[in-house]
């Protein structure tokens, strides 16, 4: 516990950065991955070449090979250079291909008879969407939504590589001070297996909350 | 796309146009945002000789070749053993046993909950600062990629043996096998073919995160790129080095996603899957999440397979 008590002044700030990361970078991911999922399953043709284009070639791209990019390549072109900033639009556009696929498959799930079904009662495509497709989406995208924010909470800690402080940093961090980095690493992985356990209790909530019997 | 044409009618003419009109509107943000690019990439000038010279040297691509070598190095060796330990994982988890069963499945979470990068840095420098222990940036590498990964698809191994029908199992033990036959000759490849997208899903995944070795010092692919666009005499070609990086990554994960689908196209042909699909209807309107996340990573003619199977979630969040 020393090693977290005597060094609070690192631990809270790098804590708060990996949140930061997460809450930023969710925010863009759902947003985005909304838009694409959307542009997936739209009527328009160029637009479902346009999203699957860029879900398959951020998804066949390492993490931190996105991070590199935001990191190196992107400052010299745009003259920006804050690495959260960028680091949290890295993680957020990798991410965000994940949620896109994540809601397409959930349309898709909702059986073909259900949309017919509306249409043949003269419902609207909107009123399709709203009434009785998306409610049906939404109870069977929620759980594996869950397991893409959990992975994207572990994926945080790449940002350390790229000098962005989170709790990935902690190791040089306490290196410099001469902590055994064995004692600081274990205290790290715990408080992930922590979070993770947290968020994966309010998975199981949901899931049973929301599940139906069809 | 059967998926697409289930949630609106064929256009009529005022579809059309209006359909149309996004067609241009999406058209031309991504041409803009392309072109904006492409002109900052002209700017700061990125595509004269000096930035790309580096690329002329037939030295820096056999460096390149090793690193890429590297980086299959570490993901093979990674892949075989996250199968091997992820095998071992699932037998102990489905264990008659409590006393094999428990401890499995608390190792299993917990490793499963554990940052990737956050392992390597474990195992590399973690263990490195113990007098007497020191680990090599490979090892440490693949050990943490192997006891994730293996962890994941532990639980992949597991959902496809669950949501084998009973009767399987019980057939099995009425003519006389043991646990382990049963498990061995009749479960397990059933679970393998049914899971097998999900399984290379997971191994795209490993190969992807071997780029985190660049983090902790092995001398992969990114390492390589990193060193490159640091050099000064070659005119710090940063963006024509992460063009080049970037292109072999996507090209060696899209050969293994291509894999995939060619391995899940061939299966589905075999006559063994389309008995057991009969045998096993499923639940069409209960989703899983194993179903989601094999849907995710499942090219678009997976899908409908992956629908029928229904294995059980696993509550894998492994990417």
């Amino acid at each position: 516990m020393g090693v977290i008590t005597d060094n609070l002044d690192i631990w809270i700030p790098a804590l708060l950065g990996t949140l930061r990361i997460f809450f930023f970078g969710l925010i863009i991911a759902l947003v985005l991955g909304f838009i694409v999922g959307a542009m997936r399953v739209s009527p328009v043709p160029i637009a479902r070449v346009m999203g699957s284009a860029y879900v398959n070639f951020v998804r066949n791209t390492p993490l931190t090979l996105m991070f590199f990019i935001f990191a190196f390549a992107v400052p010299p072109l745009i003259g920006y250079n804050n690495r959260e900033v960028l680091g949290i639009l890295a993680i957020g556009l990798y991410t965000a291909t994940y949620v896109a696929e994540t809601v397409r498959s959930g349309i898709n799930t909702v059986p073909v008879g259900q949309a017919e079904a509306a249409r043949a009662v003269g419902m609207s495509f909107g009123q399709v969407m709203t009434h009785i497709v998306l409610p049906q989406a939404g109870r069977s995208v929620i759980p594996p939504m869950m397991s893409v924010i959990i992975a994207f909470l572990k994926n945080t800690t790449v940002a350390a590589g790229f000098s962005i402080i989170n709790l990935g940093m902690m190791r040089s961090y306490m290196s410099e001070r001469g902590e055994n980095m064995m004692v600081v690493l274990l205290w790290v992985a715990a408080i992930f297996v922590v979070l993770v356990f947290i968020l994966g209790a309010i998975q199981n909530f949901l899931e049973k909350k929301l599940k139906v019997a069809r | 796309m059967s998926s697409a044409s289930v949630l609106y009618d064929v256009p009529g003419p005022k579809a059309i146009l209006r359909n149309r009109a996004l067609g241009v509107a999406v058209v031309v943000i991504v041409v803009a945002l392309l072109a904006f690019i492409i002109y900052r990439l002209f700017a700061t000038g990125q595509f004269t000789y000096e930035k790309w010279q580096a690329f002329t040297y037939p030295y820096v691509w056999s460096q390149i070749g090793l690193a890429v070598l590297r980086t299959l190095g570490a993901f093979a060796v990674a892949a075989v053993g996250s199968l091997a330990f992820g095998f071992l994982l699932a037998y102990a988890r489905l264990s008659s046993n409590k006393l094999v069963r428990l401890p499995a499945a608390a190792v299993t979470e917990v490793l499963r909950a554990v940052p990737v990068l956050v392992m390597m840095m474990l195992l590399y420098y973690g263990f490195g600062s113990i007098q007497g222990i020191s680990m090599s940036s490979f090892a440490a590498v693949v050990i943490a990629l192997v006891v994730y990964n293996g962890s994941v698809l532990a639980e992949v191994f597991r959902a496809g043996v669950e949501s084998l029908p009973k009767g399987q199992a019980e057939a099995g033990y009425s003519i006389g096998m043991r646990a382990s036959q049963v498990m061995n000759l009749i479960l397990m490849p059933q679970a393998i073919r049914s899971m097998l997208p999900v399984i290379i899903a997971q191994l795209v995944v490993a190969l992807k995160d071997t780029a985190l070795g660049f983090i902790i010092t092995y001398n992969e692919l990114l390492y390589y790129v990193r060193f490159l666009m640091s050099q000064e005499t070659l005119g710090r070609p940063i963006i024509p080095a992460v063009i080049v990086g970037g292109t072999i990554y996507i090209i060696l994960c899209a050969l293994l996603s291509w894999f995939a689908t060619w391995v899940q196209k061939r299966t589905s042909r075999s006559p063994k899957v389309k008995v057991a699909e009969t045998h096993h209807p499923g639940n069409p309107g209960d989703q899983t999440t194993t179903q989601l996340m094999a849907q995710q990573d499942a090219p678009e003619e997976l899908q409908r397979h992956i629908d029928k199977n229904a294995p059980p979630r696993t509550g894998g969040h492994g990417f």
